[in-house]
């Protein structure tokens, strides 16, 4: 067998039958999956109906209080004090009470209960009563109730990628902002964690003064690079690990309660607002699948989750990951090497990190124009491409910057593993020395 | 049969020479002692040997070939500093070192078998090496050099860390593993184990080579043609009875002995040395100073010399 490959074999078991490595697969799906499964449980518990009676002593909204999915009012046709009395005896969830005095002076209406109504049916309520009253105000200022109804416009914008031969997608900017973070910081944990694994591994090896053993039977570039690829392994068992488990999870979720997964039709309610516009633009969108109503909740997290292409997202992760990790994990075990303990790293670790925290700072500026210029730069960048790019392609990222990324990224590696072994190879064996930057630069030139 | 040459080998670090033009050659065989000083630079030949560093200059032949990485699976080397990984079971990382060195996993099991077996070390096969006391782990580090059956076994300072009992152990198994034929090169301080046994040697000093060849010409070399004499106690000084051929450096008297050490000069047989003083004295013993190593080392190294100085030798 090829000497690299038992050193990678050893390195890989040693790390995968670790009791941390089995804890972190098992609560990483479950995280994840808690990530994507609760926000849909969320947004279906205010889906439970509410009852509002509705006492209407002007008898003037009773009529034009519109039910929803979410609301519905029942005419109740007796005295407030009453309807107080039977409250526990009745289902309603809340009394609307307008008395007479409410046509002047709004502020006079009450909504009951016994518990306090969700903040969305309060709304809902208020903007309802508002419309009216404020309706028939116009009227009675002799304002035509079809004339203001022409005025009236409603914007609802809805974002639209275009996407490969102009077809066109919804896009869901927060979704592809909360999972842009969330891949980047995934990356950048993942670099850092296996990065420092590299780091303590190689010092471990110099420490126990194993290394001489070794490098007698082996290059030290093979021992390096075993290390490097064999945690490479880890993390990308790790990864696959979590994103089949976590599929497992929610996919046996979604066959526990297939009902909370199916995207419900549309509702209509927002027809009936548009029908003054031209029917072209009606018919736009009408073809447009995913309009959404805003008080649709739980189809906007579907369709959100939905409109994540996981394929694209999988492999670019794995991509950047492997990439980024290779790139920095050389880097870590130069490191690693030029120390005898680890409480001697902080000094050379600094500008290693740097640039990795340097690029979850950004991260926030990259979400807001992920586009930009910033965004650019920093996503084409080998030591921050890694974060910064994982950022950028939920929004969707052109081919020649991804290409140049991909490019420079392993072409970025390539470089710091030499460089990086020329320092390995001679800091492996170098003991009780406070190594500083000139003593590193000179080891470069070093004949190995 | 040359087993190992090194060839002007130079080795330069930023800041001082570790290794100048040194040369040495290792027939098939033999037990080859690398001698020195600390820092003398035998470290850094050792790890060119074992092409842990590459030299500046110079070159290497093993068995007439240019040596190349495929040779280290037929060389197995001690480091000085000994170690192993503290958290891997002792059974699994000596399976593991004997793969690295070229060894198919079953061809590793059986040999790790019988020395475990030797070395009483089979109840430790699935302890972790941190459990072990040091002077085991020391047994199983030598285990591990030895299992591939090298052509050549290096052993940096072998006998360093270990116990009376286990140098003794060491020892044995060094002159077992010279009977079977291995060739070993090792480098060491302790000048009473070079005599026992090494056949050549090589001392280093200051980067250079200063000294080599096999232990018995190296001795022949260095003796001064002193002899130590001791005869029944009796009124009488050599100095008086022996002229000017001998030189007598020391004399001293006890109650039934006289002791003198006496150097034969002009290069004269020892015989007449004896006839010099049957005439005056009955000997008791007679005996030719041979320089210990010990000696040897400490006079080529403090560059003194004169190591055939009579204080030194009586005591």
């Amino acid at each position: 067998m090829n000497k690299t490959l038992i050193i990678l074999k050893r390195e890989y078991l040693l790390r995968v039958k670790k009791k941390s490595f089995i804890v972190m697969t098992i609560l990483g799906p479950i995280l994840m999956a808690a990530l994507m499964i609760v926000p849909i449980f969320i947004s279906q518990m205010s889906d439970k109906k509410a009852v509002i009676a509705v006492v209407d002593e002007t008898t003037l909204f009773t009529e034009r209080l519109k039910s929803t999915d979410n609301i519905k009012f029942i005419p109740l046709e007796m005295d407030i004090q009453v309807a107080k009395d039977n409250f526990d005896k009745n289902r309603y969830d809340a009394i609307l009470y307008i008395p007479m005095s409410a046509i002047n002076t709004p502020s006079t209406m009450r909504l009951l209960s016994d518990k306090y109504p969700s903040i969305t049916v309060k709304l809902y309520i208020e903007s309802q009563l508002k419309q009216e009253l404020e309706s028939m105000k116009l009227s009675a200022s002799g304002i035509d109730k079809e004339v203001l109804k022409s005025i009236e416009t409603r914007v609802n914008l809805t974002t639209i990628k275009i996407t490969e031969g102009g077809k066109e997608e919804t896009s869901y900017p927060e979704v592809a902002t909360a999972l842009g973070i969330f891949a980047g910081i995934l990356i950048y944990m993942f670099i850092f964690m296996f990065g420092a694994q590299v780091m303590r591994g190689v010092i471990e090896e110099k420490t126990s003064r194993i290394i001489e053993v070794i490098v007698s039977s082996v290059k030290p570039f093979q021992l390096m690079m075993g290390k490097i690829v064999g945690v490479a392994l880890v993390g990308l068992t790790q990864f696959l690990l979590w994103i089949v488990l976590t599929f497992t999870l929610v996919g046996i979720f979604r066959a526990a309660f297939p009902e909370k997964f199916s995207i419900k039709e549309q509702a209509k309610i927002y027809t009936a607002d548009n029908k003054m516009l031209n029917p072209d633009e009606l018919s736009k969108i009408a073809d447009i699948k995913n309009t959404s109503a805003p008080s649709d909740t739980k189809n906007d997290v579907l369709n959100a989750i939905a409109s994540i292409d996981f394929g694209v997202m999988i492999a670019s992760f794995i991509f950047y990951f492997l990439a980024g990790y290779l790139l920095y994990a050389a880097l870590f075990a130069a490191i690693g090497s030029a120390v005898d303990n680890e409480a001697d790293t902080q000094q050379f670790m600094m500008p290693v990190t740097i640039p990795l925290i340097f690029a979850i700072v950004m991260a926030q500026f990259v979400m807001n124009n992920p586009n930009g210029p910033v965004a650019f730069w920093l996503s084409i960048i080998p030591f921050t491409s890694p974060v910064i790019m994982m950022i950028r392609i939920p929004f969707g990222v052109p081919y020649f910057d991804l290409i140049l990324s991909i490019v420079l990224l392993i072409a970025g590696f390539i470089f710091t593993t030499w460089f990086a072994a020329k320092i390995y190879r001679t800091g492996i064996l170098m003991y009780g020395k406070k190594v500083n930057y000139r003593e590193l630069a000179k080891w470069l030139f070093y004949k190995s | 049969m040359t087993l190992f040459t090194a060839e002007n080998i130079v080795k330069r670090y930023a800041n001082h020479t570790a290794l100048n033009k040194v040369s040495i050659e290792v027939s098939a065989g033999m037990v080859f002692g690398l001698l020195g000083p600390n820092g003398a630079g035998k470290t850094s030949l050792i790890r060119i040997i074992n092409q842990i560093t590459a030299p500046d200059e110079g070159v290497l032949y093993f068995k007439g070939e240019r040596l190349k990485p495929k040779h280290t699976e037929k060389i197995g080397y001690l480091p000085e500093e000994r170690g192993l990984y503290k958290k891997m079971k002792v059974g699994e990382q000596a399976l593991y070192l004997a793969q690295l060195k070229g060894l198919s996993k079953s061809d590793a099991l059986k040999k790790l078998r019988y020395w475990f077996e030797k070395f009483e070390l089979q109840t430790w096969w699935n302890r972790k090496v941190e459990e072990l006391s040091k002077g085991m782990q020391q047994k199983i580090q030598f285990i591990v050099t030895v299992l591939h059956e090298p052509e050549i076994l290096i052993f940096d300072e072998p006998f360093s860390g270990f116990d009376p009992i286990n140098v003794n152990l060491l020892k044995e198994e060094i002159i077992n593993l010279k009977k079977k034929g291995s060739t070993i090169i090792f480098s060491t301080h302790n000048m009473a184990s070079v005599e026992e046994l090494c056949d050549n040697i090589a001392l280093i000093n200051k980067a250079e080579k200063i000294l080599d060849g096999s232990v018995a010409e190296i001795k022949r070399q260095y003796k001064s043609n002193i002899y130590e004499i001791s005869f029944p106690s009796a009124d009488i000084s050599l100095k008086d009875v022996l002229d000017g051929n001998f030189e007598v450096l020391s004399e001293s008297k006890e109650a039934y002995t006289g002791k003198a050490i006496v150097r034969i000069n002009n290069g004269m047989p020892s015989n007449h040395l004896i006839a010099a003083l049957l005439p005056h004295i009955s000997i008791n013993s007679f005996t030719e100073r041979i320089p210990s190593m010990n000696d040897i080392f400490i006079a080529k190294v403090t560059q003194n010399g004169q190591f055939a100085n009579a204080n030194n030798l009586t005591e």
